[in-house]
């Protein structure tokens, strides 16, 4: 192998793992908002409704992990031994916050009830449109990642499009606190649908999907949803960016903060 | 102390002793309270519908939805059937005598009722 | 016998092992004795999601974390099949948790206790659902149908959760030092609390047991308290930890673990509201209900805007 072709490899596997741990970064962080309505949740059928939805995206994220590790595990062999192994948790809690790749979105408060699952609207109608593309990524790994989620993903996006209706044409309350949500979570949700280096490199290859394609399908869907729960889209937004390529909102910190405590406390044990 | 120890078992330690320093009464908000659904669950196909339990649900599609959440999160069922449960009538057992003990009298409807004579075999 | 003696009907139901069910003639001692029990068993499977519930964030792995998420999942479903069972007995789910909420009504006061380390997650596990499993084993057996069918359901469910408790407790006893003491620590903690879940001892009722009568229950306090015992102190070994109880000794006599004196004064007072958490953890509570106000209130007024449409469709 020639050092061209050589780098060129390395290159590729680092935008193979930069887009991995960005899927699996997104999951993680939107689990571990979700996983805190576990106990607290408005009624006990919703209460394990979202915590069901928490664990599908949990296991989502630890495909992820554990597929990155692999390849950078095997990378690793290939130059330098004896190096500490990666593993899913070494990823997920050893990281900080500029090396997290998750958007912006998924990072943002639970609020109360109607937040959390418009966020989780915003985010499942994305989800589906990516996975149903990524089924038929180059990379089997990450297809057959896809086509174990879509099914989840399709339930989620399913739950929570009926429960932006509910509240958007529930009560005049409940209108006016979904709709100020939205208010406050449009802004992330541009972000999305603008591919990161790491996407760019890896579409032509057809192993990532085009995120910019996807906006309008995306749009569509979320028109039909907010109009048939009488609520408009906001218009002429100033859209947040930079989560993609480690750059987020302050309140990332503290998510990892309190997530990564015990790795961080007590460095290199076995739980 | 030993006066008002009584004989109780886990779960079961009577109201005269407060679960709370404070007691703060609420009024039962009728709008916010979803109504009672009755579940049943196909195991399998091939399997009859069996009632599985109940929750709360605001509508059917909800209750579907709950159902599935609550009662099959370890894969017990391929189909899901919900009632609001008010809609089930049901016998009355105070009136079981007159329900069911009637059958018990028409022994006619036995076999073994009728002696028959030994030269009909095999009937 | 009278065919209309109803209370002498019903007793021999019991005796014959005949469940009784929702519509069934019973005594409205039975009856309070069920709602109060049962929903007493519900709160605690809702009140305890909050300890553990409290380590879904700082779980040590993910793997750890999906484990303790779907752990904690299952006690709401615990919660929601017994608040289900206590509604066929004529209360409704919202009744009995108002009274949860304001203060009247119990739950075990186990949950009171604060879980201040990972290694608390085992500890409970392993013990206080070790407890509760004993009790609800026997519960399967109980003689009110729908409580019983709910127990059974429960008990398959609840298998994994004493298990995981172990296993993280086990897995700290392998590691650093700090791990072990962290363990021991836990386990200082909980086993008492743990003793006291059996609720006081069997010699200091004067009063008939109704409840066995009844086949309620079928055992009694310091027959489950002296199986868990016997069990923990077999089971501590394997963890190459100890129980903290100096007089905790094997009876060669009674074929039994002796064991030391629960400190009654602590229980009570816990049971009273005076535990390290009982005020957060009703606080909780409440506030979930309250916060949640608006949306079940949203969902059920959309419910009937919709069922409106749908009739004028029909129509």
């Amino acid at each position: 192998m020639n050092k061209n072709s050589e780098i060129n490899t390395n290159n590729k596997n680092t935008f193979l793992t930069d887009y991995c741990l960005h899927l699996a970064d997104n999951s993680l962080i939107l689990a571990q908002r979700n996983s805190a309505w576990c106990g607290h949740g408005p009624i006990l059928e919703q209460d394990i409704a979202i915590t069901n939805i928490s664990l599908d995206i949990l296991g989502q994220a630890r495909n992820f992990y554990q597929y990155t590790a692999e390849i950078l595990n095997s990378s690793k062999n290939n130059s330098s031994a004896a190096v500490t192994e990666v593993t899913e948790d070494s990823l997920a809690f050893l990281r900080d916050n500029r090396e997290f790749k998750n958007c912006l979105l998924v990072e943002q408060e639970n609020g109360d009830w109607g937040k959390t699952i418009l966020r989780q609207f915003l985010f499942s109608n994305y989800q589906y449109l990516l996975y149903l593309q990524l089924q038929n990524s180059a990379d089997e790994k990450l297809a057959a990642i896809a086509t174990k989620a879509i099914k989840e993903v399709t339930y989620h996006l399913k739950w929570s499009s009926e429960w932006v209706i509910r509240l958007g044409d529930g009560t005049e309350e409940s209108h006016q606190r979904i709709t100020q949500s939205i208010h406050e979570l449009w802004p992330f949700t541009e972000e999305i649908f603008i591919n990161a280096k790491y996407e760019n490199e890896l579409t032509e290859d057809k192993i990532a999907v085009d995120v910019s394609v996807l906006k309008d399908a995306w749009y569509k869907k979320t028109a039909a949803i907010f109009a048939e729960a009488t609520l408009t889209i906001p218009e002429n937004v100033f859209a947040q960016k930079g989560g993609k390529h480690g750059a987020h909102t302050e309140k990332l910190g503290y998510i990892l903060a309190e997530m990564q405590f015990m790795q961080r406390a007590y460095p290199g044990c076995i739980w | 102390m030993q006066s008002f120890i009584k004989k109780y078992y886990y779960g079961d330690i009577p109201d005269d002793v407060a679960g709370s320093t404070t007691v703060i009464s609420k009024e039962i908000n009728k709008d916010a309270t979803w109504p009672l659904w009755e579940v049943f669950i196909r195991s399998k196909q091939g399997l009859d519908h069996k009632h599985a339990g109940s929750l709360h649900a605001a509508d059917a599609q909800m209750a579907i939805e709950n159902a599935r959440d609550v009662y099959t999160r370890r894969n017990e069922g391929v189909s899901i059937w919900v009632v609001e449960s008010k809609y089930i009538h049901s016998t009355n057992p105070d009136e079981a005598e007159s329900f069911y003990e009637p059958a018990a009298d028409k022994i006619y409807r036995h076999p073994t009722f009728y002696d028959l004579p030994d030269a009909v075999k095999h009937m | 016998m009278d065919l209309h003696d109803f209370p002498a009907l019903f007793q021999q139901k019991i005796d014959s092992e005949t469940k009784i069910e929702p519509l069934d003639w019973m005594p409205d001692a039975y009856r309070k004795t069920l709602i109060r029990q049962i929903s007493q068993h519900a709160h605690s499977e809702v009140v305890g999601m909050l300890p553990e519930g409290n380590w879904i964030s700082r779980a040590p792995s993910l793997k750890r974390k999906a484990i303790l998420i779907a752990k904690v999942q299952d006690e709401a479903g615990h919660g929601l099949y017994l608040y289900s069972s206590c509604e066929t007995l004529g209360t409704s789910r919202e009744a009995t948790i108002n009274d949860l909420h304001s203060g009247k009504a119990k739950y075990s006061s186990i949950f009171n206790y604060p879980t201040l380390t990972w290694a608390d997650m085992g500890a409970i596990g392993w013990l206080v659902d070790g407890a509760a499993i004993l009790n609800q084993v026997m519960l399967c057996r109980t003689s009110y149908g729908p409580y019983a069918r709910a127990m059974v359901r429960i008990c398959k469910e609840e298998s994994f959760h004493q298990r995981q408790g172990f296993d993280i407790l086990y897995t700290l006893s392998k590691g650093t030092d700090e791990q072990k003491a962290m363990c021991q620590d836990a386990i200082n903690r909980w086993w008492w609390p743990s003793l006291m879940m059996f609720g006081p001892k069997d010699s200091e009722s004067n009063n008939t047991d109704q409840s066995m009568k009844w086949k309620i229950k079928r055992k009694t306090n310091d027959e489950l308290r002296q199986q868990f015992v016997d069990m923990c102190a077999e089971q501590v070994k394997v963890l190459n930890m100890t129980l903290p109880d100096q007089e905790l000794k094997w009876n060669t006599e009674t074929q039994h673990y002796d064991f030391g004196e629960i400190n009654w004064d602590e229980f009570w007072n816990v049971v009273k509201g005076n535990g390290p958490c009982n005020k957060e953890r009703l606080d909780a509570r409440r506030k979930a209900h309250d916060e949640g106000e608006w949306v079940r209130e949203a969902a059920k007024a959309y419910a009937k805007k919709r069922a409106g449409k749908n009739k004028h469709i029909a129509a």
